[in-house]
């Protein structure tokens, strides 16, 4: 260990004022955007597995939702009988989905609520914490979602088209499942920065000691 | 402006409200602290040490009476100035550690660094400097889980020191080290003090940390029992360990 008169000095731009009280900066969103890109890549992993719970979600909405407009497309006369159960399939789906991803937010979050305490003993400010998240949790949930709608989408046209042939190439459900794509990416995005912000706002308010002693 | 009080607590209260249950784990704490002292709060587990720490470095909310800080009424600040009193001012030093056990030894002792707006290459400049004098400068890419107990400890005393803070507020540092490490981290703290006149608060209940101590303040059940300078202790010393054992 090497202890004695070697402290190291920092150019005059950081020097602290010995008296008084100053404001935190408030860092920019380019700061912001390039520590929670950051954040995601130190524990690639984990965001992994965060953004494989929002894919499995999306792409099993988007897989039931293409089935059944390719079923409906397909066989129009039955859309009165079919219609109802792919109705009901596709609310229960979007409920699985939105369970699943906020549970993977909800998770992800609680775990580092001591990481939240300690990063307010450091300096960060309330906001910058909810910032972070907000923007950690966006980028997994675009990420999440815009995948899991193409895969969904496209293993259960593939799927499709290997048991009923090339009519469904012909009579593909273009407009709907497009439509779907988006509302799922938008539905995804919209259940990961909720599932995330809601702890990351509370740990965030709370006094850092308070924040540190949670236990998950 | 030399040799003034830079940490007062005046009557000083913390009550937890668990369930019906009412626990006071401060009852009235005045405590007057010197800039650039070294002093030991010592008291036996759930004497209301950590709890005393945690108002003193601003991390929790007295239940009644107030803290000062460089002369600052510490409930009258807003978030930014809390945010920079933590960040440059104070630096803090925990007992469990407290590292982000997914970031590098580097990466966590810059973080304070970006908070407080210190250029990228800077910090890292400065983080090297920072690692490698408390004797880590070839474990920089080192993350917590790789790094021994006493190592850990020496990354939060350089992320502690990050920002130059005029304070150092160590909650039972040595608390979970072994008689040697925890021996070379008082020797350190206590270099800071000498060399840079850092003021070093410690919670503590280990006995090691008395010969480096100015003050000692003796908590039990959340009062000051007494407090006692070193000249006084050395002819006590006998007493106290006889007391403790």
């Amino acid at each position: 260990m090497r202890i004695g008169g070697v402290f190291v000095e920092v150019g005059t731009s950081s020097k602290i004022p010995q008296e008084g009280v100053g404001r935190q900066l408030n860092l920019p969103l380019a700061e912001a955007v390039k520590i929670s890109l950051r954040s995601l890549k130190i524990r690639f992993w984990r965001s992994i597995i965060t953004g494989a719970g929002i894919f499995l979600g999306i792409a099993f909405l988007l897989s039931v939702v293409t089935s059944s407009y390719i079923t409906s497309a397909l066989d129009p006369e039955d859309e009165s009988v079919v219609g109802a159960a792919q109705k009901w399939l596709i609310v229960i789906s979007i409920l699985v989905c939105t369970i699943g991803i906020t549970n993977s937010m909800l998770m992800s979050v609680t775990e580092r609520y001591k990481e939240i305490g300690t990063m307010k003993c450091l300096g960060a400010l309330n906001r910058f914490v909810v910032k972070m998240f907000l923007l950690e949790s966006s980028f997994l949930g675009l990420f999440g979602s815009i995948t899991g709608a193409l895969v969904g989408c496209l293993s259960m046209t593939l799927l499709r088209l290997m048991s009923d042939g090339m009519d469904v190439i012909r009579l593909y459900p273009w407009i709907p499942v497009l439509q779907w794509m988006v509302y799922a990416v938008v539905l995804g995005l919209i259940l990961s920065v909720v599932g995330a912000i809601y702890p990351a706002y509370q740990a965030a308010k709370m006094m850092p000691a308070e924040a540190m002693r949670v236990e998950v | 402006m030399e040799a003034e009080n830079i940490v007062r607590a005046k009557d000083v209260r913390k009550v937890y409200t668990m369930g019906k249950m009412i626990l006071e784990a401060l009852k009235g704490i005045d405590l007057t602290i010197r800039r650039g002292e070294y002093i030991s709060i010592m008291g036996p587990s759930g004497s209301g040490k950590s709890t005393l720490f945690n108002m003193i470095g601003g991390l929790d909310q007295p239940s009644d009476g107030k803290v000062y800080i460089d002369e600052v009424d510490v409930a009258q600040l807003d978030a930014y100035e809390l945010a920079w009193l933590r960040c440059r001012k104070i630096g803090y030093i925990f007992q469990t550690f407290n590292l982000i056990p997914v970031m590098t030894a580097l990466e966590n002792v810059t973080l304070p660094m970006i908070f407080a707006g210190v250029p990228t290459d800077e910090g890292i400049e400065r983080g090297v400097e920072l690692l490698d004098l408390v004797g880590l400068g070839d474990r920089v890419q080192h993350k917590p889980l790789e790094l021994s107990g006493g190592q850990q400890q020496r990354v939060a005393i350089a992320r502690a020191l990050a920002n130059d803070p005029a304070i150092v507020l160590a909650d039972e540092p040595t608390g979970n080290l072994d008689l040697k490490t925890g021996k070379e981290i008082i020797t350190l703290l206590k270099a800071l003090n000498k060399d840079k006149g850092v003021t070093i608060i410690s919670a503590t209940h280990d006995l090691k940390m008395l010969d480096a101590s100015d003050r000692i303040v003796w908590i039990r059940d959340g009062t000051i029992e007494r407090i006692e300078d070193r000249a006084d202790l050395h002819l006590q010393v006998g007493v106290v360990e006889g007391e403790e054992g």
